[in-house]
């Protein structure tokens, strides 16, 4: 299978800032990848170097099998891009900014018109087609920006922080219309800081920091990167911390104490060994205020991660 | 065979369809610039206070000028020649040249927006959204022209050559200020922010539209600004179409100077040599620019 996306050792320099220090990435056709990173990371020129909006320095980029550099033209027309800012006309409706995509894809008059109108009803943006898109919510904008995006139905889609700025609602109804696409088989690239939405909807994450990137995997393999799982108390009484910690140290590993009276201690047994040492605690008499069993979270990740690198 | 085959085939299907149904590429330049314009025009529809601006400020340069200066100046104009007849051919210079400054302003706004990104994400020519900038504000200005010339009109300024000559005159005003559109849209995505422009398109072309024959005639300039006035294509432009609309009175032909003898052939030389640099510069600035 042809990859829809493959970038080596790309990197892109402003005077003396290397934006990109040489990133590699693949994204096999067919699959979501979510570049995840802190604010200036590089995630942004990324998507600008393989959307043709910024010429690289160095480094090879293909898109749906073609030369970025070699052939710009022709990876625009295999493409869909929404930018971190919603690329809508304020002044023109939504049924006019769609046709105007359409207009601008070659797709002629009857069909940028018929997509358009099929576009506004698959995003719920029907009722307002003929509003100008600056009377829009936040949300509705972002949603006539994708389907901006993919009026040509581009087999790759590329997205810069989709849900950037969204309330809760809407980032979910994001999320609904991403996962249709990709089931319908789109290629995705998007860029997020929201590491929730990355273990939602991607296949494989590359976490990018000051240019280069530091991590690649999916969601568990990263996650394991800093640790599996955990169990962690609250001990109620401050006198029985003591007693406590020498329950959880029968497992063997080391016990780390918040001094709070928060106790943590890395268990492979899942479930079971949690309730194993609940009720060793409760045989030696501790009364626990709080009691859980905690997975490493892509936050984790990316805090050792970012936190390390920097 | 897969999912991903299928999405892609509507992909595919529009690329035929545009190699069936559409002309070859370079014609992608006018028509993608004719979608691109209609946007513009659509913008101006939506927020017409703009417009109404752009259309009450010429009105009010020819009433201020014809009868501020007009009892001051009008004795002074040598053939016999009223200041109504010598000062509309100028008002219309001024005032389409400023119509043009709108082409970098517009430009350097929309490189503030996100929109632009979009527009350079699409397999659209790279030069459409110039071409659409420019004919927009061509549009613009003919509408401002027709305006103007019903103004003029009204207060005594009158048309004494035939209608060939008068349709050349307003061609060639036309013509000017689209030619001084691409030099603006350089201009315009050069500096990125629309106040910036503003500031420095005023300071430059206040000075360029009045040391010239547009409000009074240069003879009573200092040796300096004489020559200047003498070699401004906008002195050769509102000579041109002066002849053109028979607002020269009794007086011969001018002589002297390259510019003053052949006023229309200097006047469209600028014209190519703009169009020639600029339109080639302003395609390359906007396909290296990027919003923010």
């Amino acid at each position: 299978m042809v990859d829809a996306v493959r970038a080596r050792g790309v990197v892109k320099r402003y005077g003396d800032v290397e934006a990109l220090a040489g990133v590699d990435l693949t994204v096999p056709t067919g699959t979501v990848l979510a570049l995840l990173g802190p604010n200036g990371a590089g995630k942004t020129t990324m998507v600008k170097v393989l959307t043709t909006l910024i010429t690289p320095d160095e480094g090879e980029v293909h898109v749906a099998g073609v030369d970025v550099r070699a052939d710009p033209a022709e990876v625009r027309r295999r493409i869909g891009v929404s930018g971190q800012y919603a690329a809508v006309d304020e002044y023109l409706t939504g049924f006019e900014n769609l046709d105007m995509v359409g207009r601008l894809y070659h797709l002629g008059k009857k069909r940028s018109r018929e997509r358009a109108r099929e576009l506004l009803e698959t995003f719920r943006l029907t009722d307002a087609a003929d509003r100008p898109s600056k009377t829009y919510s936040g949300g509705m904008r972002r949603r006539l920006d994708l389907a901006g995006a993919i009026v040509a139905s581009p087999p790759v889609l590329f997205l810069d922080e989709p849900t950037t700025g969204l309330d809760p609602r809407s980032r979910l109804d994001m999320w609904e219309l991403l996962r249709g696409l990709v089931q319908g088989g789109t290629t995705l690239l998007l860029t997020t800081q929201y590491l929730e939405e990355a273990d939602l909807l991607a296949d494989d994450i590359v976490v990018i920091d000051h240019g280069r990137a530091i991590a690649q995997g999916t969601a568990d393999q990263l996650k394991s990167q800093v640790g599996g799982d955990r169990v962690e108390v609250e001990v109620a009484r401050e006198d029985q911390v003591c007693a406590a910690t020498a329950v959880l140290a029968r497992t063997g590993a080391e016990v780390s104490d918040d001094g709070g009276g928060r106790l943590t201690v890395p268990v492979t047994g899942g479930t079971a060994q949690m309730v194993e040492i609940l009720r060793a605690l409760d045989d030696a008499g501790v009364a626990l205020l709080d009691v859980g069993l905690r997975r490493p979270t892509l936050d984790d990740v990316f805090l050792t991660l970012t936190g390390a690198s920097s | 065979m897969t999912a991903t085959d299928r999405a892609s085939e509507p992909a595919q299907a529009a690329r035929d369809d545009e190699m069936v149904s559409e002309a070859p590429r370079g014609s992608h330049a006018v028509l993608d610039g004719l979608v691109v314009a209609k946007r513009n025009l659509l913008k101006i529809r939506r927020v017409p206070d703009v417009l109404v601006g752009t259309l009450i400020s010429p009105i009010m340069f020819i009433i201020l000028f014809r009868y501020v200066f007009g009892g001051a100046i009008g004795a002074q104009i040598p053939g016999g020649v009223s200041y109504a007849e010598y000062l509309i051919p100028g008002i219309f210079a001024q005032t389409v040249i400023f119509g043009a400054t709108v082409t970098g302003s517009g430009l350097a706004e929309d490189m503030q927006k996100g929109i632009i990104d979009r527009f350079r994400s699409l397999p659209m020519s790279r030069m459409a959204v110039l071409v659409g900038r420019t004919t927009s504000d061509l549009l613009t200005n003919v509408l401002v022209t027709i305006i103007m010339t019903a103004t003029g009109l009204l207060v005594g300024w009158r048309i004494t050559s035939s209608i060939p000559q008068a349709a050349a005159g307003f061609a060639l005003l036309l013509l000017f200020a689209y030619a001084f559109s691409w030099v603006m849209a350089y201009v315009g995505l050069l500096l990125r922010a629309p106040e910036s422009f503003n500031q420095i398109s005023f300071i430059v072309i206040f000075p360029l539209t009045f040391i010239a024959n547009t409000f009074v005639p240069p003879e009573t300039f200092p040796a300096a600004l004489r020559t200047v006035a003498e070699w401004n294509p906008i002195s050769t432009m509102v000579a041109s179409t002066r002849n053109l609309f028979g607002n020269t009175g009794t007086l011969p032909a001018p002589t002297g100077s390259l510019p003053i003898e052949h006023p229309t052939l200097y006047t469209l030389a600028w014209i190519g040599i703009a169009l020639a640099i600029f339109v080639p510069l302003a395609t390359r600035q906007f396909s290296r620019a990027t919003s923010r």
